[in-house]
């Protein structure tokens, strides 16, 4: 746990599988059954069934966090359906930034509103953090899932803390 | 900065765009004569005034939409799918 604001910590994630599923509906209707969902996450929003995690990143797009590390189920669920099923572990690297103020650490870099109105609890969207393209996803009202693609991810790291610092400076001299 | 209303995502910032040029223009099919290729490839219209034009949320959902916006106040009058027709707005292309 590395706090880098009063109350908020920035982690990095272990290795994990991620796959990315491009395919019309029924290619995403046969994934989120092979993951026990009972359908295909609405867009922008993520969903968890006994087989995974699946984020709705595009309208023909899920990413897909397998819960055993396994793709098996999916290559089978998918294997008579138009599709591409492509693993991108390797190019990502996940944070979790958590704390009080971790909604306004995200909003010194990116231009979403990250109201818990605006950005609800279990919604995912591709943005920018500052000019480095990241997947960012609530999974808690205080709570970030940040996914940036490897070579990025110092320079998002180090961005996060800058903010963090300054946040912090700012809540020191009020 | 515009503020881009993806047909998928909603409304976001400029910067998770890109420019993807004039829209509707067909490709020709393979018998196409070295005028028609020319005109497919370099001609455009450069309007004043109401344009459709392809916009790409490259860091959001990766898809490629439609936009009508008036190049002379950069005011965006609709968004849609690609694929559908050009929406009626009522104003002088
Ligand atoms: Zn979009």
């Amino acid at each position: 746990m590395v706090e880098i604001a009063e109350g908020c910590t920035l982690d990095s994630l272990p290795p994990m599988i991620r796959l990315v599923l491009q395919g019309r509906a029924a290619a995403l209707d046969a994934a989120a059954g092979a993951l026990g969902l009972d359908a295909v996450p609405p867009l922008l929003r993520a969903a968890s069934g006994a087989g995974g995690q699946a984020l709705r990143l595009g309208p023909f797009e899920l990413m897909i966090l397998p819960a055993l590390g396994s793709r098996a189920g999916l290559d089978a669920a998918l294997a008579a359906l138009p599709h591409s099923l492509v693993d991108v572990s390797d190019r990502h690297v996940g944070f979790v930034l958590e704390g009080a103020r971790a909604a306004d650490i995200l909003a010194g870099l990116c231009p979403l509103d990250f109201a818990p109105s605006s950005f609800p609890v279990g919604m995912v969207t591709r943005t920018l953090l500052d000019k480095a393209g990241a997947a960012i996803w609530r999974t808690g009202a205080q709570t970030f899932h940040i996914e940036v693609w490897r070579s990025f991810a110092p320079y998002v790291e180090a961005q996060l803390r800058e903010v963090g610092r300054g946040i912090s400076f700012s809540l020191l001299s009020v | 900065m515009l503020l881009i209303d993806c047909p998928y995502c909603g409304p976001r910032a400029e910067i998770e765009f890109a420019y993807g040029g004039e829209a509707h223009i067909v490709r020709p099919a393979a018998d196409v004569s070295e005028a028609e290729w020319e005109a497919f490839l370099y001609l455009r219209d450069n309007t004043k005034g109401v344009l459709a034009e392809r916009w790409r949320h490259s860091h959001g959902c990766g898809r490629f939409f439609n936009a009508l916006r008036d190049t002379r106040t950069d005011r965006f009058l609709a968004f849609y799918e690609i694929g559908t027709p050009r929406p009626e707005t009522g104003e002088a292309a």
